[in-house]
Protein backbone atom coordinates (compact mmCIF):
# COMPACT_ATOMS: atom_id res chain seq x y z
CA UNK A 1 0.00 0.00 0.00
CA UNK A 2 1.15 3.52 -0.80
CA UNK A 3 0.06 6.75 0.90
CA UNK A 4 -1.38 9.42 -1.36
CA UNK A 5 -2.91 12.82 -0.80
CA UNK A 6 -4.96 14.83 -3.22
CA UNK A 7 -7.71 17.41 -3.26
CA UNK A 8 -11.07 16.24 -4.55
CA UNK A 9 -13.80 18.79 -5.19
CA UNK A 10 -12.03 21.23 -2.88
CA UNK A 11 -11.62 18.79 0.00
CA UNK A 12 -8.27 17.28 0.97
CA UNK A 13 -8.09 13.50 0.88
CA UNK A 14 -5.38 11.30 2.34
CA UNK A 15 -5.37 7.55 2.20
CA UNK A 16 -3.57 4.37 1.27
CA UNK A 17 -3.98 2.64 -2.04
CA UNK A 18 -2.60 -0.36 -3.85
CA UNK A 19 -0.48 0.93 -6.77
CA UNK A 20 -2.86 -0.71 -9.24
CA UNK A 21 -5.84 1.32 -7.99
CA UNK A 22 -7.33 3.33 -10.84
CA UNK A 23 -8.34 6.93 -10.19
CA UNK A 24 -11.94 5.99 -11.03
CA UNK A 25 -11.87 3.25 -8.39
CA UNK A 26 -10.49 5.65 -5.81
CA UNK A 27 -13.27 8.13 -6.57
CA UNK A 28 -16.13 5.64 -6.67
CA UNK A 29 -15.17 3.01 -4.11
CA UNK A 30 -12.98 4.89 -1.62
CA UNK A 31 -14.62 8.33 -1.79
CA UNK A 32 -18.12 7.16 -2.75
CA UNK A 33 -18.30 9.75 -5.54
CA UNK A 34 -20.32 7.53 -7.84
CA UNK A 35 -21.22 10.27 -10.32
CA UNK A 36 -18.08 9.29 -12.23
CA UNK A 37 -19.18 6.25 -14.22
CA UNK A 38 -17.42 3.26 -15.76
CA UNK A 39 -18.81 2.36 -19.16
CA UNK A 40 -16.09 0.29 -20.81
CA UNK A 41 -12.87 -1.67 -20.42
CA UNK A 42 -11.10 -0.08 -23.36
CA UNK A 43 -10.72 3.64 -22.50
CA UNK A 44 -13.14 4.58 -25.26
CA UNK A 45 -16.48 5.64 -23.75
CA UNK A 46 -15.62 8.71 -21.66
CA UNK A 47 -18.21 7.98 -18.92
CA UNK A 48 -15.37 8.35 -16.41
CA UNK A 49 -14.07 11.80 -17.40
CA UNK A 50 -12.94 14.05 -14.52
CA UNK A 51 -10.59 17.01 -14.33
CA UNK A 52 -7.05 16.39 -13.10
CA UNK A 53 -5.37 19.71 -12.34
CA UNK A 54 -8.00 21.37 -14.52
CA UNK A 55 -7.57 19.12 -17.56
CA UNK A 56 -10.08 16.46 -18.63
CA UNK A 57 -8.85 12.87 -18.34
CA UNK A 58 -10.37 9.42 -18.44
CA UNK A 59 -10.23 8.38 -14.78
CA UNK A 60 -10.28 4.69 -15.80
CA UNK A 61 -6.92 5.15 -17.54
CA UNK A 62 -5.08 7.07 -14.83
CA UNK A 63 -3.65 5.43 -11.72
CA UNK A 64 -4.67 6.93 -8.39
CA UNK A 65 -0.92 7.27 -7.77
CA UNK A 66 -0.63 9.47 -10.85
CA UNK A 67 -3.04 11.88 -9.16
CA UNK A 68 -0.94 12.08 -5.98
CA UNK A 69 -0.63 15.75 -5.00
CA UNK A 70 -3.11 16.84 -7.66
CA UNK A 71 -6.48 18.53 -7.65
CA UNK A 72 -9.40 16.50 -8.97
CA UNK A 73 -12.85 17.79 -9.89
CA UNK A 74 -15.70 15.38 -10.49
CA UNK A 75 -19.27 16.00 -11.61
CA UNK A 76 -20.20 16.34 -7.91
CA UNK A 77 -17.87 19.32 -7.63
CA UNK A 78 -19.34 21.35 -10.47
CA UNK A 79 -22.46 22.95 -8.95
CA UNK A 80 -22.08 25.89 -6.56
CA UNK A 81 -24.24 24.87 -3.59
CA UNK A 82 -27.79 24.71 -4.99
CA UNK A 83 -26.92 26.53 -8.24
CA UNK A 84 -26.33 24.18 -11.14
CA UNK A 85 -23.34 24.73 -13.40
CA UNK A 86 -24.53 26.23 -16.74
CA UNK A 87 -23.68 22.90 -18.41
CA UNK A 88 -25.84 20.97 -15.96
CA UNK A 89 -28.61 23.45 -16.59
CA UNK A 90 -28.03 23.20 -20.35
CA UNK A 91 -28.29 19.39 -20.42
CA UNK A 92 -31.58 19.71 -18.52
CA UNK A 93 -32.99 22.58 -20.59
CA UNK A 94 -32.01 21.14 -23.98
CA UNK A 95 -32.79 17.48 -23.19
CA UNK A 96 -29.13 16.55 -23.54
CA UNK A 97 -29.71 13.22 -21.81
CA UNK A 98 -31.98 10.23 -21.84
CA UNK A 99 -30.66 7.45 -19.57
CA UNK A 100 -28.00 9.82 -18.22
CA UNK A 101 -25.18 7.27 -18.05
CA UNK A 102 -22.87 9.25 -20.31
CA UNK A 103 -23.86 12.65 -18.90
CA UNK A 104 -21.27 13.19 -16.13
CA UNK A 105 -18.44 12.44 -18.57
CA UNK A 106 -20.02 14.55 -21.31
CA UNK A 107 -20.34 17.49 -18.95
CA UNK A 108 -16.78 17.20 -17.65
CA UNK A 109 -15.39 17.03 -21.20
CA UNK A 110 -17.54 19.98 -22.25
CA UNK A 111 -16.45 21.97 -19.19
CA UNK A 112 -12.81 21.48 -20.22
CA UNK A 113 -13.67 22.67 -23.74
CA UNK A 114 -15.45 25.82 -22.49
CA UNK A 115 -12.51 26.71 -20.25
CA UNK A 116 -10.26 26.80 -23.29
CA UNK A 117 -12.74 27.96 -25.89
CA UNK A 118 -15.68 29.93 -24.44
CA UNK A 119 -17.45 30.24 -27.80
CA UNK A 120 -17.01 26.99 -29.71
CA UNK A 121 -18.65 26.20 -33.05
CA UNK A 122 -20.76 23.06 -33.36
CA UNK A 123 -17.88 21.40 -35.15
CA UNK A 124 -15.53 22.29 -32.31
CA UNK A 125 -18.02 20.94 -29.76
CA UNK A 126 -18.27 17.66 -31.64
CA UNK A 127 -14.48 17.41 -31.96
CA UNK A 128 -14.09 18.02 -28.20
CA UNK A 129 -16.64 15.32 -27.37
CA UNK A 130 -15.16 12.64 -29.64
CA UNK A 131 -14.05 10.69 -26.57
CA UNK A 132 -17.56 10.52 -25.10
CA UNK A 133 -20.00 7.94 -26.40
CA UNK A 134 -23.77 8.17 -25.93
CA UNK A 135 -26.08 5.27 -26.73
CA UNK A 136 -29.29 7.23 -26.40
CA UNK A 137 -29.45 10.78 -27.61
CA UNK A 138 -27.91 10.83 -31.07
CA UNK A 139 -25.75 13.72 -29.83
CA UNK A 140 -27.80 16.57 -31.37
CA UNK A 141 -29.20 17.75 -28.05
CA UNK A 142 -25.86 17.31 -26.35
CA UNK A 143 -24.33 19.78 -28.81
CA UNK A 144 -27.27 22.13 -28.16
CA UNK A 145 -26.76 21.80 -24.41
CA UNK A 146 -23.12 22.78 -24.69
CA UNK A 147 -24.01 25.72 -26.92
CA UNK A 148 -26.66 26.79 -24.36
CA UNK A 149 -24.07 26.70 -21.57
CA UNK A 150 -21.54 28.65 -23.62
CA UNK A 151 -24.13 31.38 -24.23
CA UNK A 152 -25.15 31.50 -20.56
CA UNK A 153 -21.55 31.71 -19.42
CA UNK A 154 -20.73 34.44 -21.93
CA UNK A 155 -23.72 36.60 -21.09
CA UNK A 156 -23.02 36.11 -17.36
CA UNK A 157 -19.54 37.44 -18.01
CA UNK A 158 -20.80 40.52 -19.82
CA UNK A 159 -23.18 41.55 -17.00
CA UNK B 1 -11.07 -4.42 -15.07
CA UNK B 2 -8.19 -3.72 -12.75
CA UNK B 3 -4.54 -4.43 -13.58
CA UNK B 4 -2.71 -7.22 -11.77
CA UNK B 5 -0.56 -6.02 -8.84
CA UNK B 6 2.70 -4.19 -9.43
CA UNK B 7 5.25 -2.09 -7.56
CA UNK B 8 5.43 1.58 -8.56
CA UNK B 9 8.51 3.78 -8.85
CA UNK B 10 8.67 7.42 -9.93
CA UNK B 11 12.37 8.31 -10.17
CA UNK B 12 13.32 11.93 -10.75
CA UNK B 13 16.46 11.20 -12.79
CA UNK B 14 17.07 9.29 -16.00
CA UNK B 15 19.99 7.28 -14.61
CA UNK B 16 17.80 6.14 -11.72
CA UNK B 17 15.14 4.99 -14.18
CA UNK B 18 17.75 3.03 -16.17
CA UNK B 19 19.10 1.48 -12.97
CA UNK B 20 15.57 0.29 -12.11
CA UNK B 21 15.17 -1.13 -15.63
CA UNK B 22 18.44 -3.02 -15.20
CA UNK B 23 17.45 -4.25 -11.76
CA UNK B 24 14.01 -5.55 -12.76
CA UNK B 25 14.67 -6.55 -16.38
CA UNK B 26 11.67 -8.16 -18.11
CA UNK B 27 9.48 -7.59 -15.06
CA UNK B 28 9.53 -3.81 -15.49
CA UNK B 29 7.70 -1.41 -17.83
CA UNK B 30 8.15 2.32 -18.24
CA UNK B 31 5.00 4.42 -17.78
CA UNK B 32 4.61 7.56 -19.90
CA UNK B 33 1.02 8.78 -20.52
CA UNK B 34 -0.29 5.29 -19.86
CA UNK B 35 -2.79 5.42 -22.70
CA UNK B 36 -1.43 2.40 -24.48
CA UNK B 37 0.02 0.59 -21.46
CA UNK B 38 -2.80 0.92 -18.90
CA UNK B 39 -5.55 -0.31 -21.28
CA UNK B 40 -3.48 -3.43 -22.03
CA UNK B 41 -2.79 -3.91 -18.31
CA UNK B 42 -6.48 -3.60 -17.51
CA UNK B 43 -7.20 -6.37 -20.01
CA UNK B 44 -4.27 -8.31 -18.45
CA UNK B 45 -2.58 -8.50 -21.84
CA UNK B 46 0.40 -7.00 -20.03
CA UNK B 47 1.18 -7.89 -16.40
CA UNK B 48 4.39 -6.08 -15.46
CA UNK B 49 5.49 -6.56 -11.84
CA UNK B 50 7.08 -3.11 -11.75
CA UNK B 51 6.04 0.22 -13.27
CA UNK B 52 8.58 3.02 -13.63
CA UNK B 53 6.80 6.34 -14.10
CA UNK B 54 8.78 8.89 -16.13
CA UNK B 55 6.68 11.93 -15.12
CA UNK B 56 9.05 13.30 -12.53
CA UNK B 57 11.97 13.49 -14.97
CA UNK B 58 11.52 17.09 -16.03
CA UNK B 59 14.07 17.23 -18.88
CA UNK B 60 11.86 14.90 -20.92
CA UNK B 61 9.19 17.56 -21.52
CA UNK B 62 9.37 20.46 -23.95
CA UNK B 63 9.74 21.63 -27.54
CA UNK B 64 12.65 23.45 -29.18
CA UNK B 65 12.13 24.91 -32.63
CA UNK B 66 15.45 25.68 -34.31
CA UNK B 67 16.90 24.53 -37.60
CA UNK B 68 15.21 21.25 -36.75
CA UNK B 69 12.45 20.63 -34.22
CA UNK B 70 13.24 18.71 -31.04
CA UNK B 71 10.47 17.31 -28.86
CA UNK B 72 10.96 15.76 -25.41
CA UNK B 73 9.58 12.22 -25.33
CA UNK B 74 7.20 12.92 -22.42
CA UNK B 75 5.51 15.90 -24.09
CA UNK B 76 1.78 15.20 -24.41
CA UNK B 77 -0.19 15.49 -27.64
CA UNK B 78 -2.16 18.36 -26.10
CA UNK B 79 0.99 20.28 -25.18
CA UNK B 80 2.21 19.88 -28.77
CA UNK B 81 -1.16 20.99 -30.17
CA UNK B 82 -1.06 24.10 -27.95
CA UNK B 83 2.47 25.11 -29.04
CA UNK B 84 1.94 27.81 -31.68
CA UNK B 85 5.60 27.93 -32.77
CA UNK B 86 5.64 24.18 -33.31
CA UNK B 87 2.34 24.21 -35.23
CA UNK B 88 3.69 26.94 -37.50
CA UNK B 89 6.95 25.05 -38.11
CA UNK B 90 5.23 21.70 -38.67
CA UNK B 91 1.57 22.08 -39.65
CA UNK B 92 1.54 18.40 -40.64
CA UNK B 93 2.26 17.38 -37.05
CA UNK B 94 -0.45 19.65 -35.68
CA UNK B 95 -2.96 18.22 -38.19
CA UNK B 96 -1.94 14.66 -37.33
CA UNK B 97 -2.38 15.20 -33.61
CA UNK B 98 -5.93 16.43 -34.17
CA UNK B 99 -6.66 12.97 -35.58
CA UNK B 100 -5.26 11.02 -32.62
CA UNK B 101 -7.85 9.38 -30.37
CA UNK B 102 -9.84 12.06 -28.58
CA UNK B 103 -9.17 15.06 -26.38
CA UNK B 104 -8.74 13.04 -23.18
CA UNK B 105 -6.35 10.61 -24.87
CA UNK B 106 -4.35 13.58 -26.17
CA UNK B 107 -4.29 15.15 -22.69
CA UNK B 108 -2.33 12.15 -21.38
CA UNK B 109 -0.65 10.38 -24.30
CA UNK B 110 2.90 11.33 -25.29
CA UNK B 111 4.85 11.31 -28.55
CA UNK B 112 7.63 9.23 -26.98
CA UNK B 113 5.17 6.69 -25.62
CA UNK B 114 3.52 6.31 -29.00
CA UNK B 115 6.82 5.73 -30.81
CA UNK B 116 8.19 3.36 -28.15
CA UNK B 117 4.94 1.40 -28.14
CA UNK B 118 5.05 1.06 -31.97
CA UNK B 119 1.42 0.09 -32.31
CA UNK B 120 1.04 -0.94 -35.96
CA UNK B 121 -2.02 1.35 -36.21
CA UNK B 122 -0.47 4.43 -34.54
CA UNK B 123 -0.33 7.67 -36.52
CA UNK B 124 2.88 9.34 -35.37
CA UNK B 125 5.34 6.70 -36.66
CA UNK B 126 4.42 7.43 -40.31
CA UNK B 127 4.82 11.17 -39.81
CA UNK B 128 8.12 10.81 -37.96
CA UNK B 129 9.40 8.66 -40.83
CA UNK B 130 8.61 11.24 -43.51
CA UNK B 131 10.01 14.09 -41.42
CA UNK B 132 13.35 12.28 -41.35
CA UNK B 133 13.13 11.76 -37.59
CA UNK B 134 16.13 11.17 -35.38
CA UNK B 135 15.48 9.56 -32.00
CA UNK B 136 17.65 10.18 -28.96
CA UNK B 137 17.97 7.27 -26.58
CA UNK B 138 19.46 7.09 -23.09
CA UNK B 139 20.79 3.83 -21.69
CA UNK B 140 23.46 2.27 -19.49
CA UNK B 141 26.15 3.27 -22.03
CA UNK B 142 24.97 6.88 -22.24
CA UNK B 143 23.26 8.64 -25.10
CA UNK B 144 22.86 7.35 -28.66
CA UNK B 145 20.81 8.46 -31.64
CA UNK B 146 19.07 6.38 -34.26
CA UNK B 147 17.24 7.24 -37.46
CA UNK B 148 13.48 6.67 -37.41
CA UNK B 149 14.08 4.48 -40.49
CA UNK B 150 15.91 1.98 -38.27
CA UNK B 151 13.68 2.31 -35.20
CA UNK B 152 10.45 0.46 -36.06
CA UNK B 153 11.40 -3.21 -36.22
CA UNK B 154 8.22 -5.25 -35.99
CA UNK B 155 4.76 -5.26 -34.41
CA UNK B 156 5.08 -3.47 -31.03
CA UNK B 157 8.84 -3.84 -31.37
CA UNK B 158 11.46 -1.12 -31.75
CA UNK B 159 15.23 -0.85 -31.71
CA UNK B 160 15.07 0.16 -28.01
CA UNK B 161 16.89 -2.27 -25.72
CA UNK B 162 14.97 -3.27 -22.58
CA UNK B 163 17.11 -0.97 -20.44
CA UNK B 164 16.91 2.07 -22.74
CA UNK B 165 14.67 5.15 -22.59
CA UNK B 166 13.62 7.27 -25.54
CA UNK B 167 14.34 10.85 -24.49
CA UNK B 168 13.77 13.07 -27.53
CA UNK B 169 12.59 13.13 -31.11
CA UNK B 170 14.15 15.49 -33.66
CA UNK B 171 12.31 16.24 -36.90
CA UNK B 172 13.06 18.19 -40.07
CA UNK B 173 11.05 21.37 -40.51
CA UNK B 174 8.90 21.71 -43.59
CA UNK B 175 10.64 24.54 -45.41
CA UNK B 176 10.04 26.72 -48.47
CA UNK B 177 9.14 24.70 -51.55
CA UNK B 178 8.19 21.76 -49.32
CA UNK B 179 4.89 20.29 -48.24
CA UNK B 180 3.75 17.40 -46.07
CA UNK B 181 0.48 15.72 -45.20
CA UNK B 182 -0.85 12.79 -43.21
CA UNK B 183 -4.23 11.30 -44.03
CA UNK B 184 -5.90 8.37 -42.37
CA UNK B 185 -8.89 6.18 -42.63
CA UNK B 186 -9.82 6.08 -38.96
CA UNK B 187 -11.56 3.29 -37.14
CA UNK B 188 -14.85 4.92 -36.10
CA UNK B 189 -14.67 3.91 -32.42
CA UNK B 190 -10.99 3.84 -31.48
CA UNK B 191 -9.87 6.34 -34.14
CA UNK B 192 -6.71 4.32 -34.72
CA UNK B 193 -5.61 4.13 -38.35
CA UNK B 194 -7.10 1.32 -40.40
CA UNK B 195 -4.77 2.80 -42.99
CA UNK B 196 -2.70 5.97 -42.72
CA UNK B 197 -0.27 7.51 -45.19
CA UNK B 198 2.19 10.36 -44.64
CA UNK B 199 3.88 12.14 -47.53
CA UNK B 200 6.61 14.75 -47.76
CA UNK B 201 7.51 16.50 -51.03
CA UNK B 202 10.05 19.11 -52.10
CA UNK B 203 9.34 20.64 -55.49
CA UNK B 204 11.96 22.66 -57.38
CA UNK B 205 11.29 24.12 -60.82
CA UNK B 206 8.14 22.00 -61.04
CA UNK B 207 9.97 18.74 -60.35
CA UNK B 208 9.95 16.56 -57.28
CA UNK B 209 13.47 16.97 -55.91
CA UNK B 210 12.97 15.11 -52.63
CA UNK B 211 10.21 12.95 -51.23
CA UNK B 212 9.38 10.53 -48.47
CA UNK B 213 6.23 8.46 -48.18
CA UNK B 214 5.30 6.14 -45.30
CA UNK B 215 2.35 3.94 -44.44
CA UNK B 216 0.93 2.87 -41.07
CA UNK B 217 -1.99 0.71 -40.01
CA UNK B 218 -1.60 -1.70 -42.90
CA UNK B 219 1.05 -4.17 -41.80
CA UNK B 220 3.04 -5.09 -38.71
CA UNK B 221 4.82 -1.75 -38.54
CA UNK B 222 4.97 1.71 -40.04
CA UNK B 223 7.34 1.77 -43.00
CA UNK B 224 8.70 3.88 -45.85
CA UNK B 225 7.35 3.17 -49.33
CA UNK B 226 10.58 3.39 -51.29
CA UNK B 227 8.92 2.08 -54.45
CA UNK B 228 6.55 5.07 -54.46
CA UNK B 229 9.39 7.47 -53.67
CA UNK B 230 11.41 6.14 -56.61
CA UNK B 231 8.47 6.74 -58.97
CA UNK B 232 8.16 10.35 -57.83
CA UNK B 233 11.75 11.52 -57.72
CA UNK B 234 12.83 13.90 -60.51
CA UNK B 235 9.39 13.76 -62.14
CA UNK B 236 7.15 16.77 -62.85
CA UNK B 237 4.90 17.30 -59.82
CA UNK B 238 1.61 16.81 -61.68
CA UNK B 239 -1.64 15.19 -60.51
CA UNK B 240 -1.22 12.29 -62.94
CA UNK B 241 2.19 11.52 -61.41
CA UNK B 242 0.57 11.06 -58.00
CA UNK B 243 -2.11 8.78 -59.43
CA UNK B 244 0.52 6.69 -61.27
CA UNK B 245 2.76 6.45 -58.21
CA UNK B 246 -0.13 5.17 -56.10
CA UNK B 247 -1.35 2.58 -58.61
CA UNK B 248 -0.14 -0.89 -57.67
CA UNK B 249 2.01 0.60 -54.92
CA UNK B 250 0.64 -1.78 -52.31
CA UNK B 251 1.11 -4.93 -54.40
CA UNK B 252 4.36 -5.92 -52.78
CA UNK B 253 3.52 -4.71 -49.27
CA UNK B 254 2.90 -7.17 -46.48
CA UNK B 255 -0.59 -6.29 -45.35
CA UNK B 256 -2.58 -7.73 -42.47
CA UNK B 257 -6.31 -8.34 -42.44
CA UNK B 258 -8.31 -8.31 -39.23
CA UNK B 259 -11.92 -8.10 -38.11
CA UNK B 260 -12.04 -4.40 -38.97
CA UNK B 261 -10.75 -4.61 -42.55
CA UNK B 262 -9.71 -7.51 -44.76
CA UNK B 263 -6.30 -7.67 -46.39
CA UNK B 264 -7.75 -6.96 -49.84
CA UNK B 265 -9.70 -3.98 -48.62
CA UNK B 266 -6.73 -2.55 -46.76
CA UNK B 267 -4.53 -2.98 -49.83
CA UNK B 268 -7.01 -1.01 -51.91
CA UNK B 269 -7.24 1.68 -49.22
CA UNK B 270 -3.45 2.00 -49.01
CA UNK B 271 -3.40 3.00 -52.68
CA UNK B 272 -6.28 5.43 -52.25
CA UNK B 273 -4.55 7.05 -49.28
CA UNK B 274 -1.14 7.22 -50.97
CA UNK B 275 -2.77 9.14 -53.79
CA UNK B 276 -4.67 11.47 -51.47
CA UNK B 277 -1.68 12.10 -49.21
CA UNK B 278 0.50 13.03 -52.20
CA UNK B 279 -2.13 15.39 -53.54
CA UNK B 280 -2.53 16.96 -50.10
CA UNK B 281 1.25 17.30 -49.63
CA UNK B 282 1.52 19.01 -53.03
CA UNK B 283 -1.37 21.34 -52.12
CA UNK B 284 0.45 22.35 -48.93
CA UNK B 285 3.74 23.37 -50.57
CA UNK B 286 5.13 26.42 -48.82
CA UNK B 287 6.03 29.45 -50.88
CA UNK B 288 9.73 29.55 -51.72
C1 LIG C 1 -9.21 5.29 -26.78
C2 LIG C 1 -7.84 5.49 -27.36
C3 LIG C 1 -7.73 5.91 -28.68
C4 LIG C 1 -6.48 6.11 -29.25
N1 LIG C 1 -6.41 6.50 -30.56
C5 LIG C 1 -5.20 6.66 -31.13
C6 LIG C 1 -5.10 7.09 -32.49
O1 LIG C 1 -6.11 7.37 -33.17
N2 LIG C 1 -3.86 7.19 -33.04
C7 LIG C 1 -2.73 6.93 -32.32
O2 LIG C 1 -1.65 7.04 -32.87
N3 LIG C 1 -2.79 6.55 -31.03
C8 LIG C 1 -3.99 6.42 -30.42
N4 LIG C 1 -4.05 6.04 -29.10
C9 LIG C 1 -2.79 5.78 -28.37
C10 LIG C 1 -2.32 7.01 -27.65
O3 LIG C 1 -1.82 7.97 -28.55
C11 LIG C 1 -1.22 6.61 -26.64
O4 LIG C 1 -1.20 7.60 -25.67
C12 LIG C 1 0.16 6.43 -27.19
O5 LIG C 1 0.20 5.48 -28.22
C13 LIG C 1 1.13 5.93 -26.13
O6 LIG C 1 1.64 6.99 -25.44
P1 LIG C 1 1.65 7.00 -23.87
O7 LIG C 1 2.44 8.19 -23.48
O8 LIG C 1 0.28 6.92 -23.37
O9 LIG C 1 2.52 5.69 -23.53
P2 LIG C 1 2.36 4.52 -22.43
O10 LIG C 1 1.05 3.85 -22.59
O11 LIG C 1 2.69 5.07 -21.10
O12 LIG C 1 3.52 3.59 -22.91
C14 LIG C 1 3.43 2.80 -24.08
C15 LIG C 1 4.63 1.86 -24.17
O13 LIG C 1 5.82 2.56 -24.47
C16 LIG C 1 6.80 2.40 -23.45
N5 LIG C 1 7.39 3.72 -23.26
C17 LIG C 1 6.70 4.87 -22.99
N6 LIG C 1 7.53 5.92 -22.96
C18 LIG C 1 8.78 5.44 -23.21
C19 LIG C 1 10.05 6.05 -23.34
N7 LIG C 1 10.20 7.38 -23.21
N8 LIG C 1 11.13 5.26 -23.61
C20 LIG C 1 10.95 3.93 -23.77
N9 LIG C 1 9.77 3.29 -23.67
C21 LIG C 1 8.70 4.03 -23.39
C22 LIG C 1 6.03 1.90 -22.24
O14 LIG C 1 6.84 1.10 -21.41
C23 LIG C 1 4.92 1.10 -22.86
O15 LIG C 1 5.35 -0.18 -23.19
C24 LIG C 1 -5.29 5.86 -28.49
C25 LIG C 1 -5.40 5.46 -27.16
C26 LIG C 1 -6.66 5.27 -26.59
C27 LIG C 1 -6.75 4.85 -25.16
S1 LIG D 1 -14.84 3.92 -18.47
FE1 LIG D 1 -14.93 4.02 -20.63
S2 LIG D 1 -13.39 5.49 -21.02
FE2 LIG D 1 -13.24 5.29 -18.90
S1 LIG E 1 -28.05 9.49 -22.37
FE1 LIG E 1 -27.91 7.34 -22.30
S2 LIG E 1 -25.84 7.02 -22.89
FE2 LIG E 1 -26.08 9.11 -23.20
Amino acid sequence: MVRISLTVNGRPYQGEVEPRTLLVTLLRDHLHLTGTHIGCDTSQCGACVVHLDGISVKACTVLALQADGATVTTIEGLAQEATLHPLQEGFWAEHGLQCGFCTPGMIMSAADLLQQNPDPSDEEIRHALEGNLCRCTGYENIVRAVRYAAQQMQSAQKT
Amino acid sequence: MIPSPFAFYAPSRLDEAVRLLQQYGDEAKLLAGGHSLLPTMKLRLATPAVLIDLHKISDLVGVTVGERVTIGSMTTWSALEADATLCEALPVLAATIRLIGDRQVRNRGTLGGALAHADPAADAPAVVLVLNGTLTIYGPAGIRTIAADDFFVDMLTTALAPDEILTAITLDRVGPGEGAAYLKFAHPASRYALVGVAAFLRVEAGQVSACRVAVTGAGVRAERLTNVEAMLLHQPAQPDLFARAARGAADTLEILGDLHASETYRRAMVEVYIHRALVAAAASLRAS
